[in-house]
C-alpha cells in the first residue's frame, strides 16, 4: 500500500510540464534513434550524459527513460520496414515483420507491434511497482561479499552466457575492467596504468569511454562500410488491426511480457534472449505454424512484448542493487553516480521522489509513445532517408563537444580518439560491447566490495564466500563457466551451435 | 543514337518515359533508361524497385522500341551518374521529369534537374507530370 502511495506521488511529481517535456524529449529522441540501425539508446544515452550534468537528476533520468523505453519502440519500425534491425533486441521481430511488411501487411505488423509495445511495458511496469520493493528489501543485507558475488555473476552472465563465443565475451570484459583500474588506487594510493601520465591519475571518465565506443567506434564502422546498396520504399498506411489480428496478438503480446520481464532483470538476461524464446514459443503454440516464415502476426507481437517487458525488468536490479543488465541501463548507473548518488539498495530509501517519479514516468512515457509510434509510423520510416554521413558527422560532433565537456580537459579528445579505435577494433573482431561497458562501469565497485571483504576478514580469502546468497552465486558462475564441459561430458549431446545468433552489441 | 531518361518511380519519372518513347519514336532511336539510388541512404525514396524495372521493361518491349533498363546504385549524386552515362554512350538526347519545388527546398537540397539542364552536353527535353 505505501507503495502505492509513493507511485502516486511519484505521478504528481511527473505531471508537471517540465518534466512532461523532458518525457517527450526523451521517448521522441529515442524512437529516432531507434528506428536508425546503428544509433541505440546507450549511445543516446552516453552522448547527453554530459549535458545532463547541469539539469536536475530527476529530469535527466525521466529522459534517460523514455530514451530507454523509446529506442525498444523505434527499433521494431526498422526491422518490420527494413529487415535490418534498429536495436539488437529486435532482432526476431524482422523474421517475421519484415515478411508482413512484403507481403503488404506493413500496417498490421507496426500495429502490433506498438500496442503489444505499450502493453508489455505497462504490465512491465507495474511489476516493477511491485517487485523493486520487496528485492530492495532483501538486498539491504547485503554485505560486500555477497555484492562482489552478486558483480561477478554480472560479469559472467555479461560476457559467457549472451554473444556468440566466450572467449570474444571475457575478452571485451578484460579490456573494460583494465580500463575500470587505470588511475590511482583508493586503498593504497598508487597509480596503476597511468604511464606516468598525471591526466590519467583520476582515471578515465566514464563519459569518454562509454561516447569513445558507442559513437566514435560506431561513426568509423560506419564510415569503413560506407557504400551499401540504398533499399526501396515499403510504403507504409496507417497503422491498424482488424479483429482477427486482435484476436491473434493478445496472448503472445502476454507470453511475451511473461517471458521479458524476469529476463530482463536478472545480470545475464537482456533482451536478446526472451524475444528468442517468445519467438519459439509463438511458433510452437500458434494455431497455423504453416504462417511462420511468411509474416506471421504471432511472431511479430510476442518478441516486440518481450523485448519491452525487459526493458522495465532491466530497472529492477538496477534502481533496487545497483546492477546494471545492459548498456543503455549501465550508462545510467554511471549517470547516478556523476549526481553523487550511491546506487544500491539505499538509493529508493535516499531517494524517494526520484525512484518514484521515474517510475511513474515511465508509465507517462510509455502512453506517450503509443500516441507517437501509432499514426506517426509512416514519419519515422523517413529518418531512413537522411544521408549517413549528414547523421554520423553530427553524432561525431555531440561526442567530441560531450567529451570535451567533462573536465575541459584537450588530454579527453585523445583518449576518445583513442577508445574510439578501440570501438571500431571490437565490431572488427566481433568482440560484443556489452561487457567491456559493464567492466569499466562495475569493475572499479567490484574492486571495493572486493577489499572490503577482504579488509573485514582480515585477508582471508575465506571472508570473499560469506553466506548463503554468496554460496548461490559462486554456484551460478562455477555452472556457467563449466557448462561447455559438462556438455561435452554427456554422451550423445552436443552443445547446441549458437553461431546463428546476431553478435552485434546493442550499441 | 541512344535517348536517355532518367527515371524514378513517381508521376515524373513515368511522364518522362512516355515522352522519351514517342521521341524514340519519331527519331528512330533506342533507349537507356537509368534509374539512381545513392548508396549513402539507408532507404532511397528514389529508387525503382525490381519489379517497376520490369514492369518499365515489359512497357517499352511492348512499344518496340529497342532499349536497355539500367540501375546505378553507387555514388551519391543522381545527376553525376547520368552526366557521366550521357558521355558514355554518346546520347543524343536527355529527357528527365520535372517536379515543383519551393526555393528553400531548392536552396537547401539543390536541384538535380537544374544541374543537368545546365550541364549536359545534349539537348535535354524536361516533361512535366499531368
Amino acid at each position: 500500500m505505501d507503495n502505492l502511495n509513493h507511485l502516486i506521488e511519484g505521478f504528481g511529481h511527473v505531471l508537471t510540464p517540465m518534466n512532461l517535456l523532458f518525457a517527450l524529449i526523451g521517448v521522441t529522441v529515442g524512437t529516432a534513434v531507434g528506428v536508425l540501425p546503428g544509433i541505440g539508446p546507450a549511445m543516446t544515452v552516453a552522448l547527453l550524459l554530459p549535458i545532463t550534468y547541469g539539469l536536475e537528476p530527476t529530469q535527466a533520468l525521466i529522459m534517460f527513460a523514455g530514451i530507454f523505453y523509446g529506442g525498444m519502440y523505434g527499433g521494431s519500425t526498422t526491422s518490420i520496414l527494413l529487415n535490418t534491425p534498429g536495436e539488437s533486441a529486435s532482432v526476431v521481430t524482422a523474421l517475421e515483420g519484415n515478411k508482413m511488411a512484403k507481403s503488404g501487411r506493413a500496417a498490421q505488423a507496426l500495429a502490433t507491434a506498438a500496442i503489444g509495445s505499450f502493453v508489455a511495458g505497462t504490465i512491465g511496469t507495474a511489476l516493477l511497482v511491485l517487485v523493486m520493493p520487496q528485492v530492495v528489501a532483501f538486498a539491504i543485507n547485503l554485505g560486500s561479499p555477497e555484492l562482489l558475488a552478486i558483480l561477478l555473476v554480472a560479469f559472467v552472465g555479461a560476457s559467457a552466457v549472451l554473444g556468440s563465443s566466450r572467449v570474444r565475451g571475457f575478452a571485451a570484459l578484460l579490456v573494460g575492467l583494465t580500463i575500470g583500474v587505470v588511475g590511482i588506487d583508493f586503498v593504497t594510493g598508487q597509480q596503476r596504468l597511468t604511464f606516468g601520465q598525471p591526466m590519467l591519475a583520476d582515471g578515465i571518465d566514464v563519459v569518454v569511454v562509454a561516447v569513445g565506443i558507442f559513437a566514435v567506434g560506431e561513426a568509423l564502422w560506419v564510415a569503413a562500410h560506407l557504400r551499401r546498396k540504398a533499399a526501396t520504399v515499403i510504403p507504409v498506411g496507417r497503422p491498424w488491426m482488424g479483429r482477427e489480428d486482435w484476436a491473434r496478438s493478445w496472448k503472445p503480446w502476454l507470453r511475451g511480457t511473461a517471458l521479458g520481464f524476469p529476463f530482463g532483470a536478472i545480470p545475464a538476461g537482456g533482451a536478446e534472449v526472451p524475444t528468442f524464446l517468445s519467438y519459439l514459443a509463438e511458433r510452437r503454440l500458434a494455431k497455423h505454424p504453416e504462417e511462420f516464415g511468411h509474416g506471421a502476426i504471432e511472431g511479430v507481437a510476442g518478441p516486440e512484448a518481450a523485448n519491452n517487458a525487459s526493458a522495465a525488468g532491466t530497472l529492477v536490479p538496477l534502481l533496487a542493487i545497483g546492477l546494471p543488465t545492459n548498456a543503455t541501463a549501465a550508462i545510467m548507473l554511471s549517470a547516478l553516480q556523476g549526481w553523487g548518488f550511491e546506487p544500491g539498495p539505499f538509493l529508493i530509501d535516499k531517494q524517494p521522489v526520484l525512484v518514484w517519479t521515474l517510475v511513474a514516468s515511465l508509465f507517462v512515457g510509455n502512453t506517450m509513445l503509443l500516441l507517437l509510434n501509432l499514426p506517426l509510423a509512416p514519419t519515422w520510416a523517413k529518418l531512413l532517408q537522411i544521408p549517413r554521413p549528414y547523421l554520423y558527422a553530427g553524432i561525431l560532433f555531440f561526442a567530441t563537444m560531450g567529451a570535451y565537456a567533462v573536465n575541459a580537459q584537450p588530454f579527453d579528445l585523445f583518449l576518445l580518439l583513442a577508445l574510439g579505435l578501440v570501438g571500431f577494433a571490437l565490431r572488427r573482431f566481433g568482440l560484443p560491447v556489452l561487457p567491456l561497458i559493464i567492466g569499466v562501469i562495475l569493475g572499479p565497485l567490484a574492486e571495493k566490495h572486493g577489499r572490503r571483504s577482504l579488509q573485514l576478514s582480515g585477508g582471508d580469502l575465506s571472508g570473499l564466500i560469506g553466506g548463503p546468497v554468496a554460496w548461490v552465486c559462486y554456484a551460478i558462475i562455477a555452472g556457467v563457466i563449466l557448462w561447455p564441459l559438462i556438455g561435452r561430458l554427456l554422451p550423445g549431446k552436443r552443445p547446441s551451435d549458437r553461431d546463428h545468433t546476431p553478435t552485434e552489441a546493442s550499441a | 543514337m541512344t535517348i536517355v531518361v532518367g527515371y524514378i518511380p513517381t508521376t515524373q519519372g513515368e511522364a518522362a518515359v512516355t515522352a522519351a518513347i514517342t521521341e524514340a519514336r519519331a527519331h528512330g532511336d533506342s533507349l537507356l533508361v537509368v534509374n539512381m539510388s545513392r548508396d549513402d541512404k539507408l532507404v532511397d525514396a528514389h529508387r525503382a524497385a525490381s519489379t517497376e524495372l520490369s514492369r518499365l521493361d515489359a512497357e517499352l518491349t511492348e512499344s518496340g522500341v529497342p532499349h536497355e533498363v539500367r540501375r546505378v546504385e553507387h555514388g551519391t549524386d543522381p545527376a553525376d551518374a547520368i552526366l557521366r552515362i550521357i558521355g558514355e554512350v554518346d546520347a543524343r538526347m536527355l529527357v528527365i521529369g520535372l517536379r515543383p519545388r519551393t526555393p528553400v527546398g531548392k536552396l537547401l537540397l539543390g536541384s538535380t534537374a537544374q544541374r543537368l539542364l545546365l550541364d549536359a552536353d545534349c539537348p535535354v527535353l524536361a516533361v512535366k507530370a499531368h
